[in-house]
């Protein structure tokens, strides 16, 4: 099995490396290397734990966690995000509470509890690493809509 | 506490400055009252599927002033209740990625096309010309087995629909695959064998509805979280429920698990085979049910790997050219063969302990469990991957455990349409609409007809499959070829040593359409800017055979347009006399010298919906651009495939007004439970179940064995590699990359591996590695924590990561039957850099 997998090498390296100087115009532009090649792996960084919390793009995002939440258990067994942002921990924790929505089954009855759906907290709210994205987001929220459209209605009006 | 002082105190000095940089809101927008006004603030909100996964979650989209500006769950939606997760929340801004592709660009050199020239902007007319020439060249040269197009579960269903009819009547080509190939096919194979039509007889009410849920290689958790959340919903409300996950390693999932089961990879073959045998053991067939619904099967055995013909593993196989035949045996049969996976040979195969085992198969046999069996890719992506599917019927069908609320095996679809587009439309190199094949001349007869077209169109040959159509380019049998809506060169297996040389392979000309400028598109020789998403009008069918469908709500930037407008405009480019064979234009001469354009979409039928019938609250670019309402015609010509056989969809307009449908549609009713005489017009009169895809209604249990992986780790390469998803990023992340939040919350793929092996090998957590395969390498780094725990002897690789191209590494091996790759096995080792 190795032999033919070694001559099947050899035909790539042949192909390939009319392919290597074929492909120089790099428009992929979340990598540094040409296909082929392999550029150093980013180093890995430990979550962000500022505790700033983060302005969201639309009321009903769900924020991201501005604190590294490594280690956390969240399982069958217990659920540590709780210990600090359920209802009753909130005073002591200062955290924010889990919003409202989060006490409503799937009919949008409410519960004398947070709802058994919204358990797992990091499927939708999710920690930050620094890092600075290799593209832009051009994404623009709607209180800067507003503010840029009166802007302009201002301008037309003078 | 000195720790929380400081926090607080950076909270106070930083909150004024962080609040307005971060909203970009001046300081005199600031010192403004409130903005009320209901005309100022009130926001266009529109219903549409999430562009992501095969979960098929509704979204509701707000959109002012020409752009999506927020998006939420849609809490009319029986799919997801209001409910997204973290990436349809971000869907908002999946369109705003700064480096949107808004113009073709073609590779030049000195003013014309060059295989290694740079990209350059062209004009769509100059693109067209070239891409044209390329087609209509190797169409003259090598036939319809020279050209060939790739696309997607990710295609709307009409999209994928004008793609399947413009190779395989328009171009008489069937070299046309979708990447449902790389995630779905054994699910298909595994329906068409086991039942005789395809996808779930179940849908997600079963999980409000099970007693026990058992996971087999499914990481539903961060693959489907939102079924996950109706999953976790059942087990938590109702304490007395359980839950079994299986895997090669832990992984989030595990954090539910009652029984949670971690084995050796690829024995899962043999864990199927040891419940079927614990169920006749210890008494707990069903037989009654056997006796009206179900016969045996023993399917062909050593059916190869899929690999090239010459490679020495196809070469000792069998069986391969035959690997999807069976012959009928008895229960005694069936029941003689499982007997020899006793719990003591499947425990020391699978690793698992004894105890484990037997809990988990009395699940299945306890009469009084309703289960709940769910998988992906862990049995998809699988050298015996249709086995796996047809095995875990066998246990469903062995206690009658199937197509009543509760009990149901559930196979999971990875893309938003796989099986609204990928499967229902039948774009596989073997398929037609509505689960006929090629193949069969009268299925072909069937599709010519519907079609208006000459009988002897549609060729017989089964077409390249995803796999087959990288050998070709490779190869330089397929010249002209055409990427929709995937990242191929990112996602298919084995990329050093099959798909990059096949699409640098001089001879060949890459097209590449796309929103995002992705690898795939870097190695293309011209690029084709594409409208995404809500940029056009479009319809999904997801997981529990949902039909969805949205309108456009905003326009696409720059030069881009949809998929559909590309094909449709690419087809006025062809006439039949340049690509129809004499025979079928002698003997039908009021075909000649019309273009496919005419012949595919001007047939009467596909232009029969006049743009009155659009509604005016929504644009439409396609249907303004052709004259005609487009996606109508398109979708009503598509469904007489499926009316009044068992896959009945309504009419378009419905669709629109409802949050989607489960087909059969009949008489305005869905059908939430196949085969089922409660719920299913389709069921004969004085059967309660009745698989009627199959001759007397009877379903098909599998005997098949256990056979060995394609590579297994060695001396040389001590570590098994698997590869897979994270939830943060859909696929190879060309749209969630580049969501700033998204892409902080995990920037970069890593290698997951046990702490002991790190320290064996002499690596840290965060150490830079090369991970190595026979095939190729990559460059990363070590996790040794995380929402990963891999057992000793494995590493988990994910593939979103454009940096770290992991399916340079992965092995081209695929389930013979289904052609699908099983990217979760191969021998890799590991080096420091």
């Amino acid at each position: 099995m190795r032999q033919s997998t070694l001559a099947l090498n050899a035909v790539a390296i042949l192909v390939l490396s009319a392919g290597i100087a074929a492909t120089q115009s790099d428009v992929a532009q979340l990598r540094s290397a040409p296909l082929a090649e392999n550029a150093e792996a980013p180093p890995m960084r430990a979550q962000m734990d500022t505790d700033l919390r983060q302005v969201r793009n639309y009321p009903e995002q769900p924020p991201v966690i501005p604190h590294a939440i490594e280690n956390y258990q969240v399982d069958l067994n217990a659920n540590k995000c709780l210990t600090c942002h359920a209802r009753a921990r909130t005073g002591q924790s200062q955290a924010p509470m889990v919003s409202v929505t989060h006490y409503t089954d799937r009919d949008g009855q409410v519960l004398g509890a947070i709802s058994a759906r919204r358990y797992f907290c990091t499927q939708c709210h999710v920690p930050q690493h620094p890092d600075d994205p290799a593209v832009t987001n051009t994404f623009v929220d709607i209180d800067t809509l507003l503010a840029e459209e009166a802007a302009r209605g201002a301008q037309a009006d003078d | 506490m000195t720790v929380k002082m400081t926090r607080r105190e950076a909270l106070k000095a930083k909150a004024v400055a962080a609040a307005s940089a971060a909203a970009g809101i001046s300081t005199g927008a600031e010192a403004q009252n409130l903005v009320t006004d209901r005309e100022i603030t009130e926001l266009k909100w529109s219903k549409a599927p999430c562009r992501f996964c095969g979960t098929g979650c509704s979204v509701m989209v707000g959109t002012k002033s020409g752009r999506v500006v927020a998006t939420h769950g849609d809490a009319k939606a029986p799919v997801n209740r209001g409910l997204n997760c973290v990436k349809g929340y971000f869907l908002s801004k999946i369109m705003y990625g700064g480096d949107r592709l808004t113009q073709p660009l073609l590779r030049k050199r000195d003013g014309e096309f060059h295989k290694d020239g740079e990209f350059e902007p062209v004009s769509w007319d100059e693109a067209f010309d070239i891409m044209a020439e390329k087609f209509k060249a190797t169409l003259t040269e090598k036939g319809p087995d020279g050209v060939g197009m790739f696309g997607s579960g990710q295609w709307t269903v009409w999209e994928g629909y004008a793609a399947a009819k413009l190779f395989k009547a328009g171009f008489r080509s069937n070299n046309i695959d979708p990447n449902a190939r790389h995630c779905m096919a054994s699910a298909v194979a595994g329906f068409m064998r086991t039942f005789g039509i395809d996808e779930p007889m179940g849908c997600y009410d079963d999980f409000e509805h099970a007693d026990a849920f058992v996971l087999w290689g499914s990481n539903m958790a961060e693959m489907h979280p939102i079924l996950w959340t109706r999953l976790t919903d059942r087990r938590l409300s109702y304490p007395d429920t359980q839950v079994a996950v299986l895997s090669t390693y832990e992984h989030r999932s595990f954090d539910l698990a009652d029984i949670p089961i971690v084995f050796t990879p690829h024995t899962d073959l043999a864990i199927l085979n040891y419940i079927a045998n614990y169920i006749i053991q210890s008494g707990r067939v069903n037989e009654e049910f056997l006796r009206e619904n179900v016969r045996f099967q023993r399917g062909r055995t050593d059916i190869g790997y899929g690999l090239r013909p010459d490679h020495p593993l196809e070469v000792a196989s069998v069986n391969s050219a035959e690997a999807n035949e069976s012959d009928e045996i008895s229960f005694d049969n069936y029941a003689a063969f499982v007997a020899d996976y006793d719990v003591d040979t499947v425990s020391e195969l699978s690793g698992v302990s004894k105890s484990k085992l037997e809990a988990l198969a009395e699940l299945y046999a306890d009469p009084d469990k309703k289960v709940m069996s769910l998988w992906t890719m862990g049995f998809n992506q699988h050298v015996r991957g249709v086995w796996c599917n047809n095995l875990v019927y066998n246990l469903h069908l062995l206690t009658g455990k199937i197509a009543t609320p509760g009990n149901s095996p559930f196979s999971l679809t990875g893309q938003p349409s796989a099986c609204g587009t990928a499967r229902e439309v039948g774009t596989f190199a073997h398929r037609l609409p509505a689960d006929l094949v090629v193949t069969d001349p009268e299925h072909r007869a069937t599709a010519e007809q519907i079609w208006k077209l000459p009988a002897g169109t549609v060729p017989e040959k089964v077409g390249a499959h995803a796999v087959l159509q990288n050998r070709h380019l490779k190869d330089g049998i397929i010249n002209a070829y055409w990427v929709q809506v995937n990242n191929n060169m990112q996602a298919a297996p084995n990329m050093m040593e099959e798909t990059l040389p096949g699409y640098r392979n001089p001879e060949n000309f890459i097209v590449v359409s796309d929103a995002y400028p992705t690898v795939t598109c870097e190695a293309a020789d011209l690029i084709l800017p594409t409208a995404m998403w809500v940029e056009k009008e479009g319809a999904y069918g997801n997981a529990e055979r949902r039909t969805q469908f949205w309108h456009q709500l905003v326009d696409a930037p720059g030069e881009s347009r949809s998929d559909l407008w590309q094909l449709m405009e690419f087809s006025k480019r062809f006439t039949t006399d340049e690509v129809w064979p004499e025979e079928i234009l002698a003997e039908n001469p009021d075909y000649r010298g019309r273009t496919l354009y005419e012949v595919l979409f001007e047939n009467g039928q596909v232009n029969a919906y006049p743009l009155e019938d659009i509604d005016d609250d929504y644009a439409n670019d396609e249907a303004q651009h052709f004259g005609f309402y487009v996606q109508k015609g398109l979708f009503e010509e598509y469904a007489r495939f499926g009316r009044d056989h068992g896959h009945d969809l309504a009419p378009f307009d419905t669709y629109h007004d409802v949050r989607g449908l489960r087909w059969p549609v009949v008489d305005g009713q869905e059908t939430p439970w196949r085969y089922n005489a409660d719920y299913d017009p389709y069921v004969s009169e004085g059967r309660k179940i009745d698989f009627y895809g199959k001759p007397g209604g009877r379903a098909n249990i599998f005997e098949l064995p256990y056979e060995p992986p394609a590579e297994a780790p060695d001396d040389e390469y001590p570590f098994w590699l698997s590869t897979g998803r994270v939830l943060e990023h859909w696929h190879s992340g060309s749209m969630t990359q580049r969501v700033p939040e998204l892409h902080k919350a995990v920037p970069n793929a890593l290698v997951y591996m046990h702490p002991l092996d790190a320290r064996e090998m002499g690596f840290n957590r965060g150490s830079e590695i090369r991970v190595i395969s026979r095939r190729g390498a990559i460059r990363s780094r070590v996790e040794t924590a995380g929402r990963n725990r891999v057992p000793r002897g494995l590493v988990f690789v994910p593939w979103f990561d454009a940096t770290q191209l992991i399916n340079k590494v992965t092995l081209d091996a695929t389930d013979p039957i289904s052609k699908q790759t099983d990217f979760k096995k191969c021998a890799v080792r590991l080096e420091a850099v």
